[in-house]
């Protein structure tokens, strides 16, 4: 009789346990010597679950499988010229700020899966931590890839490891995983596993990639599903991470809560880049940044708050407050870009009449009140050539570190600011939630690398906007500035000639 | 309130099959059409079993393919070797 093929359950068993084992030459404690010091207490590592089971040996078959379907449809993309097909140039926006804002953390996610898969004494979770280390180095790879292609036309995006460890909005984002990443492994596990993939990558991948693919941009929806399928399983590691650090020990929780309210907030502001890319950025849209955060934060997450209750984990502190924030970042995000436009390696416009009135539709409470009055007096402005820019240097928050351009909850005409003093300095802030977080740690936040503060102090290539734009080596009058008139607007143009007349 | 199990596959000819299994196991399932993309949403718990998927496909499946075109999901995961679960009940 042939032998019985193993089930799922079985195999997973076998391929992911009892292959650690206690060592001797040296404690355990001096093997792993970070997964203490946070405070958190594991009485049974072994009482890890994996729910996808999934082991080596499958992961290579998977995951080479999702390679051949991406890189078919790069070849076709770059083959048939995709890049003349999307829906128009201020669309390459998108993927600039992609590349530059986002790929980067893919790689801060790879190197900090590595270390945290290194350094918790658990098999299960060592292995999962090891897959989505190579998940995250295989997003990064697939998004240089793709946007190589774009880099033979459009401007702004050659320079982007340079520019995201310089330029001042990049520090937005690149802060954040610094931040995570110079904390224990278990916060890192709750800031990116859970807060990041869990609670808010749906924001930036599902609707956000469903654009690209409205917008005719086939390479870039490829790369973001084909990065998205592996972002499920890491959804599953943070949820299963959380309960499993709230089912080992009853003193977990409230470390366990300030962290999950901490990077809720962290997470919530980097996603404003996003809100504006699918508000503002993209030619045809699909959702509005509220409609998404009603589905994926208000609806998915309110599913899943009231599944941890039963731990005594809340809802995270301030959750209303973004809520009420979601009819406003987007708005207040353009605004900012707009005005500094002279200074982002990306394009702006003011949007036209069609994307005013579907704004004002999207955004009924707050747009026609708040924003569409001053879009139409910058557009005025444009017109009687007095383009409204920004002479001064923003002041930024020491936490989030975007230009405090946010309003008070519940008074949209009123800036909010913040402040701490520590050792006879003041430090700003742009909300209570930011606030709350350099508090806690006042210690780490003073050592933040502010790209205004740092200007100011001589170390961004001098004291004039042109220096510092030449060390951010942002190619000055291609890169910057608005999109009408820029040498992407004229390629565009001429490609669209071209066809018309061919076709003729 | 209801909480919501949901599953978001890619709109192409391999996730087709699932996606009928889907609309087909879970009465008054929600769908959600995107560019490029299908959610489908489920009061509390949506199942994708093997044997409707293999019925449809014509063609052995294992549940963990689903991988190859899955996009996004909320719920608690339960796989095995004849489904592929998310569930909020306990």
């Amino acid at each position: 009789m042939a032998p019985k093929k193993l089930g799922l359950k079985q195999r997973y068993a076998h391929m992911t346990r009892g292959l650690d084992w206690e060592t001797t030459y040296q404690p355990m404690d001096a093997v792993f010597p970070y997964d203490t010091f946070e405070g958190i207490k594991i009485k049974d590592w072994s009482a890890w679950e994996d729910p996808f089971r999934l082991t080596m040996d499958s992961y290579w078959k998977f995951q080479a499988e999702k390679e051949r379907k991406l890189y078919a449809v790069l070849d076709a993309f770059a083959q048939n010229n995709g890049q003349t097909g999307v829906s128009d140039g201020r669309y390459i926006n998108v993927v600039k700020l992609f590349l530059t804002g986002v790929s980067p953390l893919e790689y801060q996610a790879h190197r900090g899966f590595a270390f945290t898969g290194r350094h918790l004494r658990g098999a299960g979770p060592r292995i999962a931590c090891q897959m989505q280390s190579l998940d995250e180095l295989r997003h990064l790879q697939t998004q240089i890839h793709t946007i190589s292609h774009y880099n033979k036309f459009f401007d702004g995006i050659g320079e982007f490891p340079h520019m995201h460890d310089r330029v001042w909005y990049l520090s937005v984002p690149k802060s954040f995983f610094d931040d995570a990443r110079a904390a224990g492994p278990f916060e890192f596990m709750i800031a990116i596993g859970f807060a990041f993939e869990y609670l808010l990558t749906n924001l930036l991948f599902v609707p956000f990639m469903s654009g690209a693919a409205y917008n005719g941009d086939m390479s870039t929806v490829t790369f973001g599903f084909s990065a998205q399928s592996d972002e499920s399983r890491h959804m599953t590691l943070g949820i299963e991470v959380i309960k499993f650090l709230l089912e080992q020990h009853p003193d977990n929780l409230p470390i366990v809560q300030k962290w999950v309210d901490k990077w809720f907030w962290r997470g919530f502001r980097v996603l404003g880049l996003v809100a504006m890319m699918m508000d503002y950025m993209l030619p045809k849209k699909v959702m509005s940044w509220k409609e998404a955060w009603e589905i994926y934060f208000t609806e998915a997450g309110g599913s899943l708050f009231q599944d941890l209750e039963r731990y005594g984990l809340k809802v995270p502190k301030y959750a209303d407050v973004a809520t009420e924030a979601a009819e406003h970042i987007s708005h207040q995000n353009w605004a900012v870009f707009y005005q500094y436009s002279h200074a982002a390696a990306f394009h702006t416009w003011m949007p036209d009449k069609e994307h005013l009135d579907w704004l004002s539709e999207k955004y009924p409470n707050t747009f026609d009140k708040y924003y569409r009055p001053r879009w139409e007096m910058w557009a005025e402005m444009e017109k009687e050539g007095k383009r409204f820019y920004n002479p001064s240097l923003p002041q930024l928050c020491q936490v989030c570190q975007i230009p405090m351009a946010y309003t008070e909850p519940g008074d949209p005409t009123k800036i909010a600011f913040r402040c701490t003093e520590v050792a006879g300095e003041t430090y700003h802030f742009c909300s209570d939630g930011c606030k709350d977080i350099f508090d806690a740690e006042p210690e780490k936040y003073i050592q933040s690398w502010l790209p205004v503060h740092q200007i100011f102090q001589g170390n961004c290539g001098g004291a004039t906007v042109p220096d510092v734009l030449n060390w951010y080596r942002m190619n000055v009058g291609a890169d910057n500035m608005d999109y009408v008139g820029s040498p992407d607007d004229r390629l565009w143009s001429e490609w669209h000639a071209a066809k018309t007349r061919e076709a003729v | 309130m209801a909480q919501i199990a949901s599953i978001t596959l890619l709109h192409n000819d391999d996730a087709r099959p699932i996606i009928e299994a889907i609309l087909a196991d879970n009465p008054g399932v929600r769908v959600l059409n995107m560019p490029g993309a299908v959610k489908l949403d489920c009061d509390d718990e949506l199942v994708v079993n093997r044997a409707s998927v293999e019925a449809r496909l014509g063609r052995p499946w294992e549940p963990q393919e689903i991988q190859l075109v899955l996009i996004s999901m909320a719920g608690n995961l339960d796989e095995d070797d004849d489904w592929f679960k998310l569930s909020w009940k306990h």
